[in-house]
C-alpha cells in the first residue's frame, strides 16, 4: 500500500507512507483472529446468528440466501475496524461504518479495501454524518461507553429510516458481568485494561425504557453466555452481555 | 463446470480433485459457494477402465450425502448392497453372520471407484459454481491476511479466501504448512484386485481372519454379462507383498481359492492386481490459516473395506456445512473461526483413531504376535475386533458421532 486519503468529518489530509504502514499494522491487529481482538472475533459468529434472525424475522428473507440485506443500507455505530460492516456488506447492504477513532476507521479501510469490500466509512461522531437514514442501524458494545445515553439512543433512532430494524448489544449491569468482563477479562488481558466502566453499565430494564422514551419498542432480548463446554452462545442467561433488537412503535 | 484458465476470484480454491475434493466442490455448490479445483491428473486417464480397479464401499451415512449433493440418482444403478457381513475364524464351521435388523439402518453399498469418479465428474460439469482445472502443476501457494491464491506452472494464478487440501496421503500443501501427521505402519500390504465368480454372493461381505491378516471379499453387481463380481482385499505381510503380486495368475487364484473355500464357487482374476500399505496416518491439526485439509490428505485408515472415502467424505460434509453456514452470516470462508469449528468438530470425531487402535493394533500391532494371537483368541476376539463389521455395524446403528446435516436423511 502505497498511500491513503481520510474523508471523513475530522479528517487529515493525506496520510503520510509510515502512517499507511502504522494503519496496516493497526488493521492486522484488529483482524488477527489470536490478536488483542481475540474476544471480539469468538463473539462475532454469536453475535452474527442473532442478527442474521433478526433481519429474516423483520423483512421475511429466505433463511437459505447469502444475501438478505440486498438492496438495503446499514450503519453501524462504533465499528471498530469493520467486524461488524463487513459481514454486513458480504450479506448485501450497502454500509456506512462510523467510529470516533480515526486510527480504527484508517484500519477499517485497509482491511476492506484488501477484501475488496465496498464500504463507506467515517471517523467522527454520528452527528458529524451527513443527515441519511439507514435501513439497518447496529451498534454492539458502545451504549456502556456513552455518558448521555439517552441523548446516544435519540440519535439512533433519529437515523433509523421508516420500517428499519436497530440492533444492539452491551454487557449487563450484574455481579457476574463485573467479575468477568471488568476485572476477569482485563485482569487476563482478554480486553485492555480501562476498556469497561461497570458502573456505566445498563440493565436490559434501563435500556428498555430508554428506547421506549425514543418511540421505540425493545424486542426479547438474548444472552450471550459462556461456558466451557459450547464456548460463547446465544442463550437465554442475559447475566454477562446481551443482544436486543428495536423498531418504532 | 468452467475449465478456461479462469483467475477471477472464488470462494475456495481446492488442490486435488480426487473423490473428496470433488465431493466437496459439489457440496458447497450445493449451498452457492465457488470453488477452483486443481488436479495434477489427466481426468481422460483417471476414468479410463483400467486405472482404477479399486472398489469402495459406501456407508449409508456417505450415501445420504451423495443423495443430498444430488448425485445418488446417477449412481444407484452401480451400486451393490451390503445386506450382511459374514465374520470368520479361518473359514473354520461357526461363522457369525451380521444383519441389521429392520429399521436398524442398512450396511452401504459397493461401488467401483470408477463409476464414483465419472458420476462425480459428470456432476460437476454441471455446475457454474466449479471451475475445474485438470491437468495442473501448483508451483507456489500463498496465504495471506486477504485472501489465498495457487499460482500453476504456466504462471495462472487461482484466487480465493480458503484453501483446501485435498490431493491424498502425500499433500505437498500440508507438508509446506508444517501440519504434522502421526503414522503407524502396520508392515503389511492389502492386495486388491476383483474377481469374478461362479455362485452368486448374495450381497453377504466375508471377512475371513488368517494368521497373516483378514481377507475380505466384498460384494459388487454383476457385470454386463452377467458374470458374479467381488472385490477382494487380502492383508499379507509387507515383505511378502510383491512376491504375491508378481505370481502368476494361476497360482495367485489358486491360493486365494484356498483362503475362501467354497464360498464364490469357482473363481477367476477380474483385472488387475493392485496393492495399499495397510497403515494410518493422522493429522491431529487439520487446519492452519486459511487452510483447511480434507480426504488422505488429513487421515487416512486400513483398506480392509474402503472405508478411507467414508471418512473423507465426512469431512467434506463437515466443512461444507461449516462455510455454508458461516457464509450465511456474511463470515468468509477462511474466517478462523469457522476453521476452528471445523477442527473441532472433526477432532471429536475420533472415530478413525478408536478404529484403527481397536482393530488393527490388536491384530498387528505386536510384531510377531499375531499369528499366534489370532490362533489363540478364537471367534469371540475376532468377533469383538473385524473392522469391517465394527464399521459398518457402528454406521448402520449410527453411533459414529455428530453427523453433519448432509450426511443424515
Ligand atoms: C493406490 C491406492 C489404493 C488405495 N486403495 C484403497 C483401498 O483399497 N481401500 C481404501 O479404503 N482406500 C484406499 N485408498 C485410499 C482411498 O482411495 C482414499 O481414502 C479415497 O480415495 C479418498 O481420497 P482423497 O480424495 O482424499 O485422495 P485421493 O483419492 O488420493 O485423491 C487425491 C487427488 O489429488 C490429486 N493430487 C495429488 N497431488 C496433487 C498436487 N500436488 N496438486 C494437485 N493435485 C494433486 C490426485 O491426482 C488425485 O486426484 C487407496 C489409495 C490409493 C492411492
Amino acid at each position: 500500500m502505497t498511500s491513503a486519503t481520510v474523508t471523513g468529518e475530522t479528517s487529515s489530509p493525506t496520510i503520510r507512507p509510515e502512517e499507511a504502514a502504522h494503519f496496516g499494522k493497526l488493521a492486522a491487529e484488529w483482524w488477527d483472529p489470536r490478536g488483542s481482538s481475540a474476544m471480539l472475533h469468538k463473539l462475532n459468529p454469536v453475535r452474527l446468528a442473532f442478527i442474521r434472525s433478526a433481519i429474516d424475522t423483520h423483512w421475511g428473507t429466505d433463511v437459505t440466501i447469502r444475501a438478505p440485506l440486498t438492496g438495503r443500507t446499514a450503519i453501524d455505530v462504533g465499528c471498530g475496524a469493520g467486524l461488524l460492516c463487513e459481514p454486513l456488506a458480504r450479506m448485501g447492504a450497502k454500509v456506512t461504518g462510523v467510529d470516533a477513532a480515526a486510527e480504527n476507521i484508517a484500519a477499517a479501510r485497509h482491511h476492506a479495501a484488501g477484501m475488496r469490500l465496498d464500504i463507506d466509512y467515517h471517523a467522527g461522531e454520528l452527528s458529524s454524518l451527513p443527515e441519511d437514514t439507514f435501513d439497518l442501524v447496529t451498534s454492539m458494545e458502545v451504549i456502556e461507553h456513552v455518558a448521555d445515553k439517552r441523548a446516544f439512543v435519540r440519535e439512533l433512532v433519529s437515523r433509523l429510516a421508516p420500517g428499519g430494524l436497530m440492533i444492539l448489544s452491551t454487557p449487563n449491569r450484574t455481579a457476574a458481568s463485573k467479575l468477568l468482563l471488568v476485572d476477569g477479562a482485563e485482569m487476563i488481558g482478554q480486553v485492555p485494561r480501562g476498556t469497561h466502566d461497570w458502573d456505566d453499565f445498563i440493565v436490559p430494564e434501563e435500556l428498555g425504557e430508554l428506547l421506549n422514551d425514543a418511540g421505540m419498542e425493545m424486542g426479547a432480548p438474548k444472552g450471550i453466555a459462556f461456558t466451557a463446554m459450547k464456548g460463547l452462545h446465544l442463550s437465554d442467561d442475559l447475566k454477562l452481555n446481551y443482544i436486543v433488537t428495536a423498531t418504532r412503535r | 463446470m468452467s475449465g478456461e484458465i479462469g483467475t477471477e476470484r472464488r470462494d475456495v480454491v481446492i488442490l486435488g480433485g480426487g473423490l473428496v475434493g470433488m465431493t466437496l466442490a459439489i457440496a458447497l455448490a450445493e449451498l452457492g459457494i465457488t470453488s477452483h479445483v486443481l488436479d495434477a491428473a489427466d481426468p481422460e486417464a483417471q476414468m479410463a477402465a483400467g486405472f482404477d480397479g479399486r472398489a469402495s464401499a459406501i456407508s449409508t451415512a456417505s450415501w445420504n450425502l451423495f443423495t443430498n449433493i444430488g448425485i445418488a440418482d446417477r449412481l444407484e444403478k452401480f451400486g451393490c448392497p451390503i445386506d450382511a457381513i459374514a465374520v470368520s475364524d479361518q473359514l473354520k464351521p461357526g461363522e457369525l453372520h451380521f444383519r441389521p435388523q429392520p429399521g436398524e439402518g442398512s450396511l452401504g453399498r459397493m461401488f467401483a471407484n470408477r463409476q464414483l469418479r465419472i458420476a462425480l465428474f459428470d456432476a460437476a460439469k454441471e455446475r457454474p459454481e466449479i471451475a475445474f482445472h485438470p491437468k495442473s502443476r501448483i508451483v507456489a501457494r500463498e496465504r495471506d491476511a486477504f485472501g489465498v491464491a495457487a499460482i500453476r506452472e504456466d504462471g495462472a494464478r487461482f484466487e480465493g479466501s480458503l484453501l483446501v487440501a485435498a490431493e491424498g496421503r502425500r499433500s505437498p500443501t500440508r507438508e509446506e504448512a508444517g501440519l504434522t501427521v502421526a503414522k503407524w505402519d502396520y508392515r503389511h500390504r492389502a492386495l486388491i484386485c476383483g474377481l469374478t465368480h461362479e455362485k452368486p454372493h448374495g450381497n453377504v461381505a466375508w471377512e475371513i481372519f488368517y494368521p497373516a491378516g483378514p481377507f475380505a471379499l466384498l460384494p459388487m453387481l454383476d457385470d454386463d454379462q452377467g458374470r458374479h463380481r467381488t472385490a477382494l482385499v487380502w492383508t499379507v505381510a509387507e515383505k511378502d507383498a510383491d512376491a504375491w503380486l508378481k505370481l502368476g495368475e494361476r497360482a495367485f487364484v489358486a491360493e486365494a481359492q484356498k483362503r475362501m473355500g467354497g464360498v464364490l464357487g469357482e473363481i477367476a482374476l477380474d483385472g488387475a492386481r493392485t496393492s495399499f500399505p495397510l497403515g494410518f496416518h493422522h493429522a491431529p491439526t487439520i487446519v492452519a490459516d486459511r487452510l483447511a485439509l480434507v480426504g488422505d490428505a488429513a487421515h487416512g485408515i486400513h483398506p480392509i473395506a474402503g472405508q478411507g472415502l467414508n471418512l473423507g467424505l465426512r469431512d467434506a460434509a463437515a466443512l461444507a456445512e461449516v462455510l455454508g453456514d458461516g457464509m450465511r452470516l456474511g463470515l468468509e470462508p477462511g474466517d478462523a473461526q469457522l476453521l476452528k469449528r471445523y477442527q473441532d468438530w472433526r477432532a471429536l470425531d475420533d472415530f478413525s483413531v478408536a478404529l484403527a487402535t481397536d482393530g488393527l493394533t490388536w491384530i498387528f500391532g505386536v510384531p510377531g504376535k499375531t499369528a499366534s494371537m489370532v490362533r489363540r483368541a478364537g471367534m469371540s476376539a475376532i468377533e469383538k475386533f473385524a473392522p469391517l463389521k465394527t464399521f459398518f455395524m457402528d454406521e448402520a446403528r449410527g453411533v459414529s458421532g455428530a453427523l453433519p446435516a448432509l450426511l443424515q436423511d
